[in-house]
């Protein structure tokens, strides 16, 4: 099974979701994420989910819990890129992904994590 | 079913197999394309799309595999997609409860069935237990 890239950035790992996510798919990113979190004593995960044209259920949970998962290995989490339409049907959906962090775009969600690491060093 | 979707063109149907995750995302990918076809705005092809990816998972993830049937509807003036999934699994006790936000018989958010009908115009649910499971949606341009 193809697996999604994840891409070291400084103290930051970068995730483009780049195709159509199955399930199993989602499921594996997950997993590879923890393991590279510890791995490459990530303090920061982005995820770019900008090319992604729905996130239903399935999905959202998986996001929500990279999120959880992250931030209990010291980790902050930043989904960026969200299309219009796909934020209106999430909620439509009854998914509001509560405690996620999100941005606009690549460089709003760096800006984000940076700072929040400054804040966490400050 | 409703006597008044008689107008729907029977040549367009397109009938898919869901057994599997790749199965699920040929589903979104027929129904994108063809709500695109049809001149549906982003947002309505998004929504389409997202409650036929959930009904999809029922039938592969818990109806044990199915199918779904697409047809495009034209009546009256209005153009519509319509979905007929069905699966072979154990069928569903209490559908009231089953479309309840946060039920649920496994992993998720419990949010599958009744978020889908959310997002559709029309949803019909026809369930009895042992007889599988049958969800028809139809969303208006």
């Amino acid at each position: 099974m193809e697996h999604i890239p994840i891409i070291k950035m400084g103290e930051f790992l970068l995730v483009s979701i780049q195709v159509d996510l199955h399930d199993r798919m989602a499921m594996a990113l997950q997993d590879d994420l923890m393991e590279q979190i510890v791995k490459k004593r990530a303090r920061g995960v982005l995820i770019d989910i900008s090319s992604l044209q729905i996130v239903d259920s399935f999905i959202g949970r998986v996001i929500g819990e990279i999120a959880a998962m992250s931030r209990i290995l010291d980790a902050e989490t930043v989904i960026v890129g969200m299309q219009p339409a796909v934020a209106v049907t999430m909620v439509e959906l009854g998914m509001t992904l509560p405690g996620v962090r999100t941005a606009l775009n690549v460089d709003k969600g760096m800006e984000l994590l940076r700072t929040s690491m400054k804040r966490l060093e400050g | 079913m409703n006597a008044s979707y008689s107008g729907s063109n029977p040549h367009t149907q397109r009938v898919i197999d869901i057994n599997n995750d790749d199965d699920m995302v040929q589903v979104r990918c027929v129904a994108r394309n063809i709500a695109r076809d049809l001149g549906f705005s982003l947002v309505d092809q998004t929504k389409l799309v997202t409650a036929a990816s959930e009904l999809a998972r029922n039938v592969a993830v818990h109806g044990g595999g199915g199918a779904v049937a697409i047809d495009v509807l034209q009546t009256a003036g209005r153009t519509g997609i319509k979905l007929v999934f069905k699966d072979r699994g154990p069928g569903i006790e209490d559908i009231e409860l089953a479309l309840k936000d946060g039920y649920t018989t496994g992993k998720g958010l419990g949010i599958g069935l009744g978020g889908a009908k959310r997002l559709v115009h029309e949803f019909e649910i026809d369930s009895r237990p042992g007889e599988g499971t049958q969800v028809m949606i139809i969303r208006w341009k």
